[in-house]
């Protein structure tokens, strides 16, 4: 396994070029920008709000010096409030190649695209200049989500990354679940986990806090989907949901952006703090993916039992189908098969080799079924987020 | 995992009184539930749960050895556990309009 080498240390699996538009206004004149060179590794990313946020602002800073990234070009209006003048310093100073078009300054819709399109020609040759370096396990953050569950998910998948997740911690990687909304119930059992004492009463807290956000809200992280793939309430969607977790003890607790600090596995909460306010905390599993890529995932491990097709922006997403009858469907979309083992057909330690190993694969270039179709989605709206409580990370 | 009797029908955690359904029952199907047989009266994919013994409405349903929620009536031995008998102890689940009316049927 060979890593781009970054200045601040961290050893990328990919080298993407983002074009990223800082305000909805100019979607459109990034999108065309990227279009001719999609297949050459530039991704589109963006913030539609023309009000500036906080977290949305880290989240883009984590996530073009993302160690995935190689350059980036922000793409603007001219009159939105994201400091785009901060994020491209930001960017500067880790040495990437970076810069920003301002569209009403440029001249408007047909120079800007122009111009952009020069500037990934240009970008592209100074990433393929970027040092590669032996790279192992122990370099990689792997992020896992699960979404279009059925009750297949806890049975199959979820533990069968369980499984690989262990494996992965054990070899000295940093792992991280999330979305405490869908561990509404778990709480009390995965607080014995904790690596310290202090950290079992922030888990539990992070678990309330959803639970207040989604009763406020009218209902939990639960699709129609999943009542029709037999799932029941959201206590039994979190069961399966936790067992990606695997048996490591719990080291700390992520926000949206923060890097794990060493190894170990990670509980990233992604509900927002404080008052509900903009809705729901995850709009769509593509929300979810690209905060454990702003927390330094290089690649996803995605679970699905009625069949999810996503992929995304920056950091490679590995699906793992948990219902053979969904795989046999959708199995140009599927990395992995783990529904063979409701069919007898391989166990879970199997499947989590089967895993872990993928993973490694990925690593050294391979590509998954979502990057070869081209998916490179990405989803970001308004939240807000108070910095980590002092029991959260290790000491 | 034990598994019961019937190899369709899945024990997660010696604990559970629901079991999964792991291969597709069609309506008319015999399925074992302990000591009794019972037939499907419609088809249950894989993933959805039945009652490993009688439960009474209000008894705590138990899967993975954690409970899941409580029952919202009685349901028999054998019979379909879901939205239409079974409710969460944390937030209401949501279901499309054309869901409830298929999952009233069972």
């Amino acid at each position: 396994m060979t890593g781009y080498l970054r200045s601040d240390g961290r050893k990328g699996i990919r080298n993407v070029t983002v074009v990223v538009y800082l305000v909805e206004c100019a979607h459109h004149v990034a999108r065309e920008v990227v279009f001719p060179s999609r297949e050459q590794g530039v991704h589109l990313l963006g913030f539609p709000g023309c009000y500036p946020n906080a977290y949305a602002h880290r989240m883009l800073k984590q996530l073009c010096t993302h160690p995935n990234v190689g350059a980036a070009l922000l793409v603007s209006l001219g009159c939105e409030g994201f400091n785009r003048k901060n994020l491209l310093e930001e960017i500067r100073a880790t040495g990437r190649p970076a810069d920003v078009l301002v569209i009403q300054d440029t001249g408007g819709t047909r120079k800007t695209i122009e111009e952009g399109r020069a500037w990934i020609a240009q970008a592209l040759e100074k990433t393929a200049q970027v040092p590669r370096v032996p790279m192992t396990v122990s370099d990689l953050v792997v992020g896992t989500v699960c979404g279009g569950s059925d009750a297949t998910s806890g049975i199959t998948a979820n533990p069968a990354v369980g499984r690989a997740f262990d494996q992965l911690v054990q070899n000295g990687a940093r792992v991280v679940f999330e979305e405490t909304g869908e561990l509404i119930g778990c709480e009390q059992i995965m607080a014995m986990r904790a690596a310290r004492p202090e950290l079992a009463s922030e888990l539990i807290a992070c678990v309330e806090k959803a639970g207040r956000y989604y009763s406020t809200l009218g209902h939990g992280s639960f699709a129609p989907g999943n009542a029709e793939g037999g799932l029941t309430t959201i206590e039994e969607k979190s069961m399966g949901a936790y067992s990606k977790s695997g048996n490591s003890p719990i080291s700390g607790i992520l926000k949206p952006g923060d890097v794990p600090p060493s190894a170990g596995l990670y509980l990233l909460d992604v509900v927002p703090d404080g008052e509900v306010r903009w809705g729901f905390p995850n709009i769509s599993d593509i929300q979810e993916i690209g905060e454990l890529i702003a927390c330094g995932s290089h690649v996803t491990l995605f679970t699905t039992g009625r069949g999810s097709v996503v992929g995304s922006a920056i950091s490679p997403v590995i699906k793992i189908c948990a219902n053979p009858e969904t795989y046999r469907r959708l199995n140009e979309d599927m990395d992995i098969n783990a529904g063979r083992i409701l069919e007898g057909a391989a166990t879970l330690d199997e499947v989590g080799r089967e895993i872990y190993d993928r993973i490694v694969r990925v690593a050294e270039g391979e590509k998954t079924a979502s990057e070869a179709m081209g998916h490179a989605e990405f989803s970001l709206v308004y939240k807000s987020f108070e910095p980590l409580g002092p029991a959260c990370l290790p000491g | 995992m034990t598994v019961p009797s019937d190899p369709r029908l899945l024990r997660l955690h010696p604990a559970d009184n629901v079991l999964t359904v792991i291969a597709t029952l069609e309506s008319g199907a015999r399925i074992r539930v302990g000591d009794a047989e019972v037939v499907v009266p419609t088809r249950l994919p894989i993933g959805h749960k039945i009652a490993a013994r009688a439960l009474h409405a209000g008894e705590k349903i138990v899967k993975y050895g954690a409970p899941i929620g409580s029952a919202s009536r009685d349901i028999a031995a054998g019979e379909h556990a879901h939205t239409h008998n079974v409710q969460s102890d944390y937030l209401p689940t949501f279901l499309r309009e054309d869901q409830t009316r298929f999952f009233a049927q069972h």
